[in-house]
């Protein structure tokens, strides 16, 4: 698995933000959207550039669903569980999707092809149930939409 | 001739394909020859007719949808560009009775216009609110506000007026306005939809709540969730600074308002108010203790607005319009309009802004139309993941803040998402207790374990251990008696509603809830 990480990138970024009021959250967020996660070597460089302590950091870090401390899959896909999707036959939905990716929420498929994620409200309820893939909404969807989302991944060049 | 198509930007619409809609249109335009602007509105909320492509015509605004890329050769050949006959008509967007019943103030422009043009903006009425605003001191804009009797439309239903008047009455070297767009509550797409459909006028309502208090910066802290409204409004805000709108000068007045907006990280805990403050500070999104009020210390401890974004998009209308315009709607202490979001299983799901006091059954059946899957209606859930579960039979209750409250229930941020007789309400019921064991951020103890517990005794109770739901209750008494925030202490409301009118769904016999139950 690799886990090799940028240090220059996440440099940049602290150096970058580090001036805002509340830095911190402005730069995990930036080092987690240009990263596609936070990589716990990070921590303490960002406790020495922002002058706090590496628990402050690392809590920070932590405590936020969207931080991952792992590298994601090549393909992050993201199902709402929230109520209304549910009405509209998410459970089943999230259940095609889980044996569709072959992996659970929260895990990596072991090709390391997808990322599953929960997600508790995409505002797309009035056209639930919603999934997102690699940021993509999709509303209305159903193991056939699903599916021809995929497709359409696999067909594009990388 | 300058007619003009529109076709949603609206992250909902795009979802069912408007993107694709929208390339259509100007591909076949373009092998047609066709001469027209291609402008991508906001969404008129009716979701069940999304993509829905206007035409502009000599009759008025013409709708056609749900229109897929594969119908848009087809509408040229029938000639939409001049409002045709095509299956997929509409008719005059304005005479879709879905649309024309309701009453639009906070809405009145989402779906019209190009959402980040200044110059549409106050074409179609924009920064009136504003420029009446700057000729009025703090003090008058806040009675304004006040009068109008608008409350907090993030669920608490705190007046506004009475919070601005707080701040107004500190002198501090700074003052900050937080705009709450951390819309975490499921079953809620109001704020996406002003903010994506609508971002002037959110920024309006921030920068009149500016000058009136005295706050020279704001922040508008977005939920990760909604990457379009960060784009629409980081495009607003850059647009509005250009025109004069935002920064060192507001129109000439010699005030000054900057605006920033932060992206959360997923923590639905950051939506309360103070948790929210933290984040901004750069930190967990732990709940503070109250007081100070964040009105008195908030934001880097300095005194701090924070109002939802539909509170403060409904500012320039009170502003514009005048406090006895706008109180001139609702019922008892329930002003102005609420913008419903009707969703989950239900056939025309979309937001419904409607004056205070319309009835859910109006709303499920008139509007929704009854389920989408066809079977009966079993259970409404309204307000969020923290509102109450009703039986259809409760239906009649008015959506007010008082009539809610005295049924168990809550307005929250106004969604209204619909079951039929398929759902399990025990199932729901436990669900609740996961989301608050997932998202309590773990300051106070009868949230951070009593949710958990909750869980472990709704699956007693489901294993035929009945007794265990009076120790549920018991449990959701003390949530709700001890719990720091809302977050806790309103996770007892889906809970105990559930238990309450499903009983036989936990294999309770019908009214063993109600009799032992201490709920309010």
């Amino acid at each position: 698995m690799a886990t090799e990480w940028d240090k220059s990138a996440v440099e940049a970024i602290a150096h970058a933000l580090k001036s805002k009021p509340g830095a911190l959250m402005p730069i995990l967020r930036r080092v987690q959207d240009e990263l596609g996660w936070v990589p716990p070597e990070s921590i303490p460089l960002l406790a020495q550039i922002l002058n706090l302590s590496r628990a402050e950091v690392y809590g920070v870090a932590s405590f936020y669903h969207d931080f991952r401390h792992q590298p994601p899959g090549r393909n992050v896909v993201r199902v709402c569980r929230a109520e209304s999707c549910q009405a509209m036959g998410g459970v089943a939905l999230a259940n095609y999707i889980r044996q569709r990716l072959r992996c659970d929420f929260g895990a990596t498929s072991a090709d390391r092809t997808f990322t599953l994620e929960p997600v508790y409200c995409l505002g797309n309820c009035a056209c639930s149930p919603a999934v997102v893939i690699n940021g993509e909404l999709i509303g209305r969807a159903t193991p056939e939409r699903f599916d021809a989302a995929l497709a359409r991944l696999e067909a594009r060049p990388r | 001739m300058n007619t003009a198509v529109y076709v949603p930007c609206d992250s909902g619409a795009v979802s069912l394909g408007a993107g694709a809609v929208a390339d259509a249109v100007a591909l076949e335009a373009k092998r047609r020859g066709a001469d027209f602007t291609l402008v991508r509105n906001g969404s008129r909320g009716l979701y069940w007719l999304e993509p829905m492509v206007e035409v502009e015509t000599a009759r008025g605004r013409w709708a056609y949808g749900p229109v897929a890329a594969s119908d848009v050769p087809s509408l040229f050949d029938a000639d939409f560009l001049a409002g045709g006959q095509h299956r997929l008509a509409l008719g005059p967007t304005a005479e879709i009775p879905y649309l024309r019943n309701q009453e639009r103030l906070t809405f009145a422009r989402v779906g019209v216009t190009d959402p980040v043009s200044v110059d549409r903006y106050v074409i179609h009425g924009g920064y009136r609110g504003l420029e009446r605003a700057l000729t009025m001191t703090g003090a008058q804009i806040v009675e304004e506000v006040t009068l109008s009797g608008l409350r907090g439309r993030g669920g608490a239903g705190f007046p506004a007026g009475i919070k601005w008047k707080t701040t107004l009455g500190i002198d501090a070297p700074q003052k900050y306005i937080v705009c709450n767009a951390d819309e975490g509550d499921s079953g809620t797409f109001s704020d996406r939809m002003i903010m994506e459909g609508d971002p002037l006028l959110l920024i309006e309502g921030m920068t009149i709540a500016a000058i009136a208090v005295g706050a020279s910066e704001g922040f508008i802290y977005l939920r990760s969730e909604y990457p379009d409204a960060l784009r629409a409004l980081n495009e607003a805000i850059a647009a509005a600074a250009r025109k004069g709108y935002l920064g060192g000068n507001l129109c000439g007045s010699g005030k000054a308002f900057n605006l920033e907006v932060r992206v959360g990280a997923g923590a639905y805990i950051c939506g309360e108010e103070t948790a929210m403050l933290e984040s901004l500070e750069g930190k967990r999104g732990m709940v503070r203790f109250k007081p100070p009020l964040p009105a008195i210390a908030g934001l880097f401890g300095r005194p701090t607005i924070i109002n939802n974004v539909i509170t403060l998009a409904s500012v320039p209308v009170v502003l514009d319009q005048g406090a006895n315009f706008y109180k001139e709607y609702g019922m008892g202490r329930s002003r102005g309009t609420l913008p419903i979001q009707l969703a989950g299983n239900v056939k025309r799901p979309g937001l419904v802004e409607k004056a205070f006091g319309v009835s859910l059954r109006e709303i499920v059946y008139e509007y929704g139309g009854g389920t989408a899957s066809g079977r009966p209606v079993r259970a409404v859930q309204v307000g969020g993941p923290l509102g109450a579960y009703f039986p259809e039979s409760m239906l009649d209750l008015p959506l007010d803040y008082e009539a809610l409250a005295a049924k168990g229930g809550l307005v929250g941020h106004g969604g209204v998402v619909v079951f039929d007789d398929t759902v399990d309400l025990a199932q729901q019921a436990r669900y609740a207790m996961e989301f608050c064991a997932l998202e309590s951020c773990g300051k106070c103890t009868p949230c951070r374990i009593g949710s958990t517990r909750g869980m472990e005794l709704i699956d007693q109770i489901l294993m035929g251990n009945r007794e265990n739901a009076d120790i549920l209750r018991e449990l959701c008494d003390t949530m709700s008696a001890a719990s720091l925030c809302a977050l806790g202490g309103l996770t007892p409301l889906p809970v105990m509603s559930a238990l309450k009118h499903f009983p036989q769904d936990f294999g309770l016999p019908a009214g063993d809830a109600a009799s032992a139950s201490t709920q309010r």
